[in-house]
C-alpha cells in the first residue's frame, strides 16, 4: 500500500482527500479487516496524555473482550524536555482475538503526538517495517522554522523507508473544541482509535466517564466531545478500519498491572504489615496497597530509609503475622544484612523485588532479570531463603499469597521477583475467588509447654516453631549471633553447624514438596528454552510459532528458582540442545575475548550448569525492554541450525 | 491444650513478680566496673516495681556491649543487627500496643550506624523507652573513638587525638520534631537512673534517656572527677519531674528547678559544659503516638478482607459483560 498524506490545514479539513471521499457516503459501507492483533503504540510528551489514552484503549478493548497486554513508555523523568527523543511517553496495547501473554513483537500502528518521539520508538526498533503512522500535523507550520523544518525532515525519511504516515490534523481539531488541545489530543486520539479498531460508542464514553470521575462534569462532558470528534474525523478522513473479534469470555475476568496484582495479593494473603521506601518500579505497588490496606485495618509503613524498612517488617513479623516489604535491586542490597537476620534467627518475612536494570541506579524505570543472584547469594555467610518468581500478572497475585504461607511454615525468608515488564503490563485474568485459606492464622499467644525451647529443630525437616512475645514461658532472647536450640549465644563449632544444618534443612524439606510445571510443548526434542519469571507469555509464543513451523522446540519455566523442583535434569536430557532465554546479561560468545573458560552466562543458565552438569547454553538481552517472541523465535532457529 | 490455657490463666493471675524474675539464667559478661550492670538492675527494678509480665516485655537491641542486655533479662529479648534496633522495636509495637517495648543501644549503635532510625524514631514518638547506653566509646570493638568521644581521646583510630567535636545525643534528641522525652542520667547514682527510668516508661511516647556511663577498660578514667564531687552534676528537678530523696538531697546540693515543658531552658541545659545535668531535660505529653495515628479504624478480619478485595475486584472487573461495566459509568 502506498503511503499517504492526509495533510490538512484547519480549513482543509472540512474538504477530505477524495481517496476517501467514496468511503464517506452511507455509515458502514466499507467493511473493516478483520484482524487476529494488532500492536498499537501512542507515544506524546511527558504530560500530554498518551499513557492514559492508552489505558482507555486497553480498557475498552479489554471490556469488549478482546485479549490485550499493555506496556508503559516512561521516560525516567518527571518532566523531560518537550519534543525530545528521551521524553517519549505513552503506552503500547496489544489487541487480540485470543489471550495475550506478552508485549508481543514490533507495533503495528503508532500514533505519535510529534516527529520527536515517533523517532525515539523508531531508533529503539519498536515499530514494524512498513507499520501505520498517524502524526500530529500542526508541527508543520509551527512559527519556529527550526521545528517546521525537523517535522519535514522527519516526515519525509518515515515516507521514503517505506511507512504508511497519515498526517492527522489533531490540534487543529481539538482548537475547535477545547482552548488548549495539548490537554485534550489524547481523547481526540482516543476516538480515532474506537473508529479504527470498530470499538463500541457507548462504551467508550463509559471509559471516559470512569477516566475522569473524579473530575469536574464540564471535564467529562468536554472530553467526551474530543472522544466524539476524533470517532467522526476519523471515519470521514481515514482509509483505516480494522475489526480484532472478540473471543467467547466465561468467567469473571479482572485487569490489573503486576503492582496492583502484587498488592492485592499482599491483601489477600492476610499480611498486616507492609514496610516500604519509595523506589522505582516497585513503589507503585505500595501506592496502590496504601489506598487498600488500611481498609483492611492494616498498615503501609513508609520507612526512613530501606533497611529500616525491612527491619520494622522483621519487626512486625517476630510480634505478629509475617510481613512483607517491597523494593527494587539497589533496595534490595540495602536490605541484605536485614535478610540475613531473619534467615539466622528464623523470622518469616516476604521480600518483594520488583527488578529494574542494573547495577547501581542502572536503568531505574526498565525491565531486566538481573537480580536473580543477589536474591539467592545476596548476603554475607550462608543464608538459605526461599526465591520465587512471577511469571504473569495473575501470578503476581497468587505468587504473594504462596509466600506468605512458606514463609510462616518454614520460618523462612521468601522473596519475590517481579520485574518492570509485568509491573506496569496490564492484562485481564480471571477474576480471583476469595479463599479464607489464603489468610494466616490468627497470631498464637497461648503458653509455651514447659521444657520446650525457642529452636528445637525438628530432626527430619529443620522446621521449629517459633515463640511470639505475649506467649506465657516462651521468654528467650532471639539473635543474630550463632545460638543454640535455647537461642543462647554459642560460638561451639557442633552448634554452629547444627544451627547451619536446619536452616539448610528447611530448604530441602521444602524442595520436596515442589512440583515442576509441565513441559510447554514436546516432553523430548532438539531444543529446550527454559526461561522464568516475566518471560513466560513471550517464551511460549515462540514456542509456538517455531513448532507451527515444524520445530521439535519446547519450553519450561521455573517458578521457584531456589529451590528448585526435581526433575528438571530429566526433561533437559531428554532433548539435543537446552539454553535459557533471560532478560539478563550473559557475554556474548562469538566477541573474540571470551572464550569457554571466560563466558559469564545468563542467571539460571549457570545455576542449571552447576547443579546438573549439563551443557545449557544462553540467550538474553539486557537492553531495558520486555523480550520480544520474534527475538526468541530467531535466537532459537540460530540454536537449532548452529552445529 | 487445657493445660496450656490453665497455665496462662495463672500467668494472668500472678502479681508478685521478684527481681529474679527478670533475670536470665545468663550470668551478664561485662567487665567488672562496666555501667552496663547499674542499667540492667534498674531495668529489672523497674519490671518487678510495675510488675510487667515478662512475656509482654520485650527488650530490643543492636550490636555492641549494651546491646547484650536482653539476654541478660528474662523477658523477650532482640538482638538484632547494628544500629537497627529502633526500626525493629518500631516494628514490633505498631501491631502490639500490648507489649512493654524497651531499646537498649550503645553511643555506635545509636548515634553513628543507626542515626537515622535514631532521628526518625523521636518523630514517630512509638510507645516505648530508648536507654542510650553513651560510654563515649566503642567498647565491643577495642578502643575506637565514637561520635560521642571527646575530642582529643586517644583511640586505636585516632591515636593522636580524636579530631572532631564530640556530638551531643541531647541537643540533636531535644531538636527533632515531635519529641517528647529527653532525660539524662548518669550510671553512678543508681537512685536517679531508676527514676528517671520510671519517669520515662510512664510517659506516653517515645522516650529517650542518655545515660552517662563508665567503662572501666577504655575510658578508665573520664568520668572520676564527676563521681568524686557531687556538685559537678546539676539535678534538675520539677513538681512534673524528679522529686529527690532527702537522702539524695543532701549530697546531691547542685539542683535547679526545670519546668520539663521548657524547650529552651532544656537546650541550656544539654549544653552545659563543666556540669552534668542529670533529670528530666524535657517532656511533652501531648505529642501523638505514631502507632495509634496509623491504627486501623476496624479489626482485620476475614470478612473484611473479603470484603475489600471484591469492592477492588469489581472496580477493575470488566466481565460478565459491557452492559454492566456501562451501569458502574452511568
Amino acid at each position: 500500500m502506498t503511503s499517504q498524506s492526509a495533510h490538512h490545514t484547519a480549513e482543509a479539513a472540512e474538504l477530505p482527500p477524495t481517496t476517501v471521499q467514496d468511503r464517506k457516503s452511507g455509515t458502514g459501507a466499507r467493511p473493516a479487516e478483520v484482524l487476529q492483533e494488532h500492536i498499537v503504540e501512542i507515544v506524546s510528551d511527558s504530560g500530554e496524555g498518551a499513557q492514559r489514552c492508552g489505558q482507555s484503549l486497553a480498557a475498552i478493548a479489554a471490556r469488549s473482550g478482546n485479549g490485550i497486554w499493555t506496556v508503559e513508555i516512561i521516560p525516567a523523568e518527571i518532566q523531560p524536555p518537550p519534543r525530545s527523543i528521551a521524553g517519549a511517553s505513552g503506552n503500547r496495547v496489544r489487541m487480540a482475538s485470543h489471550r495475550v501473554t506478552n508485549v508481543g513483537d514490533e507495533a503495528d500502528l503508532v500514533v505519535a503526538f510529534n516527529e520527536q518521539v515517533l523517532l525515539s520508538r523508531l531508533r529503539a526498533g519498536e515499530v514494524k517495517p512498513g507499520a501505520i503512522i498517524l502524526i500530529d500535523d500542526c508541527w508543520a507550520n509551527d512559527p519556529d522554522r527550526e521545528i517546521a523544518k525537523n517535522y519535514e525532515k522527519v516526515s519525509a525519511e518515515v515516507r521514503a523507508a517505506g511507512y504508511r504516515l497519515y498526517e492527522v490534523p489533531m490540534e487543529a481539531e481539538c482548537q475547535k473544541l477545547v482552548p488548549d488541545p495539548r490537554r485534550g489530543k489524547n481523547m481526540f486520539v482516543l476516538g480515532m482509535l474506537c473508529a479504527i479498531y470498530s470499538l463500541d460508542e457507548a462504551l467508550a464514553r463509559t471509559q471516559v466517564r470512569l477516566t475522569f470521575a473524579k473530575k469536574d462534569q464540564k471535564i467529562v462532558d468536554a472530553n467526551i466531545e474530543l472522544l466524539d470528534a476524533g470517532r467522526a474525523w476519523a471515519t470521514a478522513n481515514l482509509d483505516l478500519r480494522y475489526e480484532i473479534p472478540t473471543p467467547p469470555v466465561t468467567e469473571p475476568q479482572v485487569v490489573t498491572n503486576g503492582n496492583a496484582a502484587l498488592a492485592l495479593g499482599v491483601v489477600a494473603s492476610g499480611m498486616e504489615v507492609c514496610a516500604m521506601y519509595p523506589i522505582t518500579p516497585a513503589t507503585s505497588a505500595s501506592h496502590y496497597l496504601s489506598a487498600v490496606f488500611e481498609k483492611v485495618g492494616c498498615v503501609v509503613h513508609q520507612a526512613e530509609d530501606e533497611i529500616a524498612a525491612c527491619t520494622f517488617a522483621i519487626g512486625a513479623s517476630y510480634a505478629g503475622k509475617c510481613a512483607v516489604t517491597i523494593t527494587s535491586g539497589p533496595g534490595l542490597s540495602l536490605k541484605q544484612e536485614a535478610i540475613g537476620l531473619a534467615v539466622m534467627a528464623e523470622i518469616p518475612l516476604v521480600v518483594i523485588d520488583v527488578q529494574r536494570g542494573g547495577p547501581s541506579t542502572g536503568l531505574p524505570t526498565k525491565v531486566e532479570q538481573g537480580d536473580l543472584m543477589s536474591a539467592i547469594f545476596g548476603g554475607h555467610g550462608d543464608a538459605p531463603k526461599v526465591v520465587m518468581a512471577a511469571s504473569t500478572i495473575e501470578d503476581c497475585f497468587y505468587s504473594v499469597i504462596t509466600a506468605r504461607k512458606i514463609a510462616e511454615t518454614f520460618n523462612m525468608v521468601v522473596v519475590i521477583l517481579s520485574d518492570a515488564a509485568l509491573s506496569t503490563a496490564q492484562q485481564p485474568f480471571p477474576r480471583p475467588k476469595f479463599n479464607a485459606d489464603w489468610l494466616a492464622p490468627p497470631v498464637d499467644q497461648s503458653a509455651v509447654p514447659l521444657e520446650s525451647r525457642p529452636y528445637d529443630w525438628d530432626e527430619r525437616t529443620g522446621i521449629m516453631t517459633r515463640f511470639i512475645p505475649g506467649q506465657p514461658n516462651g521468654m528467650h532472647c532471639l539473635t543474630g549471633l550463632a545460638h543454640d536450640r535455647g537461642s543462647h549465644v554459642a560460638y561451639d563449632p557442633e552448634i554452629n553447624e547444627e544451627g547451619l544444618l536446619n536452616r539448610s534443612r528447611k530448604l530441602a524439606a521444602l524442595q520436596t514438596t515442589l512440583r515442576l510445571a509441565p513441559v510447554f510443548g514436546d516432553d523430548e526434542g532438539d531444543l529446550l528454552l527454559i526461561g522464568w519469571g516475566s518471560t513466560k507469555g513471550a517464551i511460549e509464543e515462540a514456542v509456538t510459532r517455531l513448532r507451527a513451523r515444524g520445530r521439535r522446540v519446547s519450553s519450561l519455566h521455573l517458578k521457584f528458582l531456589q529451590p528448585m523442583a526435581s526433575g528438571i535434569d530429566t526433561v533437559m536430557r531428554r532433548f539435543a540442545k537446552v539454553m535459557t532465554i533471560e532478560n539478563n546479561w550473559n557475554d556474548p560468545p562469538d566477541d573474540p575475548l571470551i572464550t569457554p573458560d571466560n563466558r559469564r552466562y545468563s542467571s539460571v543458565a549457570m545455576l542449571l550448569r552447576a547443579r546438573w552438569l549439563v551443557d545449557v547454553d544462553c540467550w538474553g538481552k539486557a537492553r531495558g525492554q520486555p523480550l520480544k517472541p520474534g527475538a526468541i523465535e530467531q535466537a532459537a532457529l540460530a540454536k537449532l541450525d548452529k552445529a | 491444650m487445657t493445660a496450656s490455657m490453665s497455665q496462662c490463666l495463672m500467668q494472668m493471675v500472678r502479681t508478685d513478680y521478684t527481681m529474679a524474675d527478670y533475670q536470665s539464667e545468663i550470668v551478664p559478661r561485662w567487665c567488672t566496673g562496666c555501667g552496663d550492670n547499674a542499667i540492667l538492675a534498674a531495668m529489672q527494678r523497674l519490671c518487678r516495681d510495675e510488675q510487667l509480665p515478662p512475656e509482654k516485655t520485650v527488650c530490643v537491641s543492636g550490636i555492641g556491649c549494651a546491646s547484650r542486655l536482653p539476654h541478660y533479662m528474662n523477658a523477650y529479648g532482640f538482638h538484632g543487627i547494628h544500629g537497627r534496633a529502633l526500626p525493629v522495636a518500631e516494628g514490633i509495637k505498631i501491631r502490639r500496643p500490648d507489649l512493654h517495648v524497651f531499646v537498649t543501644t550503645g553511643d555506635g549503635d545509636c548515634c553513628s550506624i543507626g542515626a537515622a532510625h535514631w532521628l526518625h524514631a523521636v518523630r514517630y514518638n512509638m510507645n516505648m523507652t530508648l536507654l542510650l547506653h553513651d560510654n563515649e566509646v566503642y567498647g565491643l570493638t577495642k578502643k575506637q573513638a565514637s561520635p560521642t568521644s571527646p575530642k582529643g581521646l586517644k583511640s586505636n583510630t585516632t591515636p593522636s587525638g580524636a579530631t572532631l567535636n564530640a556530638l551531643n545525643p541531647l541537643t540533636v534528641t531535644l531538636g527533632i520534631t515531635n519529641v517528647s522525652f529527653v532525660a539524662q542520667a548518669v550510671d553512678w547514682i543508681p537512685d536517679l537512673l531508676y527514676e528517671i527510668l520510671s519517669k520515662a516508661y510512664h510517659h506516653k511516647g517515645f522516650s529517650f534517656i542518655r545515660i552517662l556511663q563508665r567503662c572501666p577498660n577504655f575510658m578508665e578514667h573520664r568520668f572520676d572527677d564527676f563521681v568524686r564531687d557531687p556538685s559537678s552534676t546539676r539535678i534538675l528537678t520539677h513538681g512534673n519531674g524528679l522529686r529527690l530523696k532527702p537522702e539524695l538531697s543532701r549530697v546531691y546540693k547542685n539542683q535547679q528547678t526545670h519546668d520539663p515543658l521548657d524547650l529552651a531552658e532544656a537546650f541550656t541545659l544539654a549544653r552545659l559544659e563543666h556540669e552534668i545535668p542529670v533529670g528530666i531535660l524535657y517532656n511533652d505529653p501531648s505529642v501523638p503516638c505514631y502507632e495509634e495515628l496509623r491504627a486501623g479504624e476496624r479489626p482485620s478480619t476475614p470478612a473484611l478482607v473479603e470484603t475489600v478485595l471484591n469492592e477492588e475486584f469489581d472496580k477493575v472487573g470488566i466481565w460478565p459483560d459491557a452492559a454492566a461495566a456501562a451501569q458502574i459509568g452511568e
